[in-house]
């Protein structure tokens, strides 16, 4: 049979054999789930009784609930703080290291180093830098040069920028080596040019460097607005007391997602707030990418 | 113009790149910069690994050196017997998951880059818009999945829903586009099947894009913390970092032994990291440039 076959025929064949697991595996693991999740957002269901149809409830009891809210406004906060800061602050380390040959190697691996660890660990690390004394690190420090301690994670109004704080830390040395990258890239002759013409190094930045850097700008504001509105493991691990408190001013919508369906078991509930955050990760990445690639 | 007529320019252009005249003073000044930020960065690293040498009486102090460095917290940890037993399903976890993503996602990647069938384009972008669906959006199902196939609680269960990857299917494709169809051409004049080409003809060629997917991979499972939270539920079947947030958050623990067992759990990929360093950059220009 096989042998009659044409190259192309064959090749065909062959083609599909290769993908015969992997369409098995990405329609159940991945497709599967995602109509099973949109569909379970209809519906009211506890994980032991019946799955009954409630059509819109979940989203409306959602919509009318204020902590989800106050959750939704605190992820926006984890992304308009984290984004910009975790920008602007590798966009400087790259553009310096990108100018200087002494030890750049070790001073590039000094950078991305955090990006190696596991999140939950570095977590429990700053954890310990926060608390009050004579325990944490930070107020320890303060302390010894006579300032009083600071409420990095007991206080409303400072817990979420702690608890960012690692988040950044760890995400830099990745965004730094894309920067890096991207500045190679941009031919030397432009700046030759520029050099020529004798434009001073500050205007060579606005009106070369910066332009002509768009596209890694727009995969990085991209990529990090992703993770930033999906932070998780730093908040959950640094409020393990009090999950997402003090008084729910840490919280994001994944942990709230986590505590609606595996603390109070409310599948249908927490299926719904999966759509919702499914929903603002496609709005926010169409319109950076619509506002980043036109102006 | 022959090589040796062109030679002597290049070597001008890199000396006027690469002067090695000493640093002015401003150049100097960015350097210092630059390596005191540096420090900055790797100053928690340094304080867990500083802490868990320390004895309980000088935790709480700044030194970052310990007066009398000691191994007593690891013994400590690890005959608790618990470290040991998360140390070593995360191991195995993250050891099968990366080959299984290394085996598949570049067999995705090379068919969907090297063959030319009917359905391609469908599968490419079918597989390519499973990246815009958010984890946390399947969690609900696929713990809905194990409760009834009986996966919770296990390896299985943990690792089921990372064995392929879009982003390394995509990753691979694009390397795949680098090996010249020729090569393959000339393999199958040779007689050799399909599988062997991609086997042993194609995926030698790619070894650099092999090695940043595996770490890639490798990394992302070992500190994956939301999925194995989730579907474990006994003590012996907690990876290192749902190990690690349960034993931070039981009553009493000192901060010594957290810190030795964040160090446990950080430690190899910094290994993994300081004797592959060449590879995870050059994967992550890699990853941002072309995924």
């Amino acid at each position: 049979m096989y042998r009659n076959l044409t190259i192309r025929q064959k090749q065909i064949v062959w083609a599909w054999a290769f993908l015969a697991i992997p369409i098995l595996f990405y329609g159940v693991i991945r497709f599967y789930p995602t109509g099973n999740a949109i569909l379970i957002s209809f519906q009211e269901w506890n994980l032991l009784g019946d799955r009954t149809w409630t059509g819109l409830d979940n989203y409306q009891k959602l919509f009318a609930d204020p902590v989800f809210w106050k959750v939704f406004k605190n992820t926006f906060v984890y992304l308009l703080l984290g984004t910009p800061i975790s920008l602007v602050i590798s966009f400087v380390i790259a553009y310096h290291l990108d100018k200087t040959r002494f030890m750049h190697g070790f001073l590039r691996m000094l950078y991305f180093l955090p990006f190696m660890t596991s999140a939950v660990a570095m977590a429990w690390v700053w954890r310990w830098f926060y608390q009050p004394v004579p325990v944490g690190l930070f107020n320890n420090a303060l302390a010894s040069i006579g300032i009083p301690q600071f409420p990095f994670l007991q206080s409303t109004t400072w817990a979420l920028p702690s608890v960012l704080a690692p988040a950044i830390w760890a995400g830099l040395g990745f965004q730094v080596i894309i920067f890096m990258a991207g500045l190679r890239a941009i031919p030397r002759s432009y700046y030759e040019a520029a050099r020529i013409d004798g434009v001073s190094s500050w205007t060579v930045l606005w009106e070369i460097t910066l332009p002509l850097l768009k596209p890694t700008i727009v995969f990085i504001v991209v990529f990090s607005s992703i993770g930033f509105l999906r932070i998780f493991d730093h908040v959950f691990n640094m409020t393990t007391n009090n999950p997402g408190g003090p008084l729910n001013s840490t919280k994001p919508l994944v942990l709230m997602i986590y505590e609606t369906a595996f603390s109070a078991f409310d599948m249908g509930y927490a299926a719904a707030q999966t759509v919702v955050l499914f929903l603002v990760l496609l709005v926010v990445s169409l319109i950076q990418l619509r506002l980043l690639r036109d102006s | 113009m022959t090589a040796t007529e062109i030679r002597p320019t290049t070597d001008a252009l890199l000396k006027t790149q690469a002067p090695k005249k000493p640093m002015n003073s401003g150049q100097f000044l960015r350097w210092l910069l630059l390596f005191l930020g540096g420090i900055a960065m790797v100053m928690p690293i340094a304080y867990m690994i500083s802490t868990s040498l320390k004895w309980p009486h000088e935790v709480y102090n700044l030194k970052l050196i310990p007066d009398e460095p000691h191994l007593e917290n690891y013994t400590y940890v690890l005959e608790d017997g618990r470290f040991y037993w998360w140390f070593v399903n995360s191991m195995i976890i993250a050891i099968i998951t990366t080959v299984c993503n290394v085996i598949f996602d570049s067999l995705v990647g090379y068919t969907l880059c090297k063959f030319r069938f009917p359905g391609r384009y469908i599968v490419f972008i079918a597989i390519l818009s499973t990246l815009m669906i958010p984890t946390e959006m399947l969690v609900i199902p696929w713990y809905l999945m194990s409760q009834q196939f009986g996966w919770l609680d296990t390896y299985w269960g943990i690792m089921f829903p990372g064995l392929m990857t879009a982003f390394g299917t995509f990753l691979m494709k694009q390397f795949f586009e680098t090996v010249p169809d020729d090569f393959i051409e000339a393999a199958r004049i040779d007689g050799l099947n399909e599988l062997q080409i991609w086997w042993t003809v194609a995926m030698p060629l790619v070894k650099p894009a092999l090695a940043a997917l595996a770490i890639f991979v490798f990394l992302g499972n070992w500190t994956a913390f939301i999925w194995p939270l989730i579907v474990t539920n006994s003590v012996e079947m907690y990876t290192l970092p749902v190990g690690l947030s349960s034993f931070g958050d039981e009553a009493d623990v000192a901060w010594e032994l957290i810190m030795t067992g964040a160090a446990i759990s950080t430690i190899p990929t910094l290994i993994v990291f300081l004797i592959f360093q060449r590879y995870i950059i050059q994967g992550v220009v890699m990853a941002g440039l072309k995924g």
